[in-house]
């Protein structure tokens, strides 16, 4: 077997990780609130990706009722809690910049002790 | 050894272009994705977010998940990217305006996040995954198999609890996004 040449669910997790630590690395560096969002939504991909890829690969039917879509169907749901979760956060940072005319993370310390 | 998506798919044809076609969405979806951390400018980030998305997409395709892959295309590239670029354009008075990390903050960043991925990698390497069977899942596909045909009637029985806590999710989500959202009389 080639490692190179016959792609294999590695392959997809390293796809994967990369995502994930650029997802990370987004959501660290920067200060503008829709960047922020624009990470979590990175994260959730690489979660995605992993789901069908582990669905394609490993799955193995070891009860009668299992249908062999779980990946599937916990990647449409992620992909549903994320629109959800872009929305909300569209809105409280629409709110944010109404009463602060900007999206900079570091000014929203209000509440801070 | 480990299956290949060679082994599982049964398209002759897709077998031999099916390396070359992986590494080069694995390439765009990577290089955007990190084209992402390194760039300052929103608007620039959220096109390489939609070349991000689309890259995925191309990988869902890829480990048979079509229905997946117009998911993603409609419902992320479609929806939830409209709404950054419209939340861009509504949140900054000037969209080429660049709030700069501090270099320690970026610093600190870049290593967790490398950091989270040699986590991620030695659980790969260290974790001894089930051997994969195309026999097995092949042998329970039945003469007809329609992916989308199983997801729905999937949804709608084994799944049925989910998807209805999802439908309250986005209801509540609507109604609070909206209210939220809404313009206040001052």
């Amino acid at each position: 077997m080639n490692p190179v040449f016959d792609i294999s669910l590695h392959h997809f997790l390293i796809v994967s990780f990369a995502l994930a630590g650029a997802g990370v690395a987004t959501i660290l560096t920067k200060r503008n609130a829709i960047g922020i969002l624009i990470g979590v939504e990175l994260l959730l991909n690489a979660a995605g990706v992993n789901f069908i890829a582990f669905n394609k690969f490993l799955w193995h039917n070891t009860t009668s009722t299992s249908t062999g879509l779980d990946g599937m169907v916990f990647t449409i749901f992620i992909i549903v809690v994320a629109a959800a979760e872009a929305a909300v956060a569209l809105a409280i940072f629409l709110n944010f910049y109404n009463n602060f005319s900007t999206v900079d993370v570091e000014k929203a310390d209000e509440l801070k002790g | 050894m480990t299956t290949t998506l060679a082994q599982l798919g049964t398209d002759a044809g897709l077998q031999q272009v099916a390396p070359l076609l992986f590494y080069a969405v694995a390439l765009v979806t990577v290089l955007s994705a990190w084209a992402i951390v390194l760039s300052q400018n929103i608007v620039r980030m959220a096109v390489y977010l939609l070349l991000t998305l689309t890259g995925v997409a191309g990988m869902y395709f890829m480990l048979d998940a079509e229905l997946l892959a117009a998911i993603q295309l409609i419902v992320y590239a479609g929806g939830t990217l409209i709404l950054i670029v419209f939340g861009v354009m509504l949140t900054s008075g000037n969209p080429f305006l660049k709030l700069r990390p501090k270099l320690w903050e970026v610093f600190v960043a870049v290593g967790l996040s490398l950091f989270i991925m040699g986590l991620l990698l030695f659980a790969k390497v260290t974790t001894h995954l089930p051997e994969p069977s195309a026999t097995i899942e092949e042998a329970n596909k039945p003469a007809g198999y329609d992916l989308v045909h199983e997801i729905g009637r999937g949804l709608l029985s084994v799944y049925l609890v989910p998807f209805e806590v999802a439908a309250v999710l986005l209801l509540v989500v609507m109604i609070g996004a909206a209210y939220m959202a809404r313009r206040r009389a001052t």
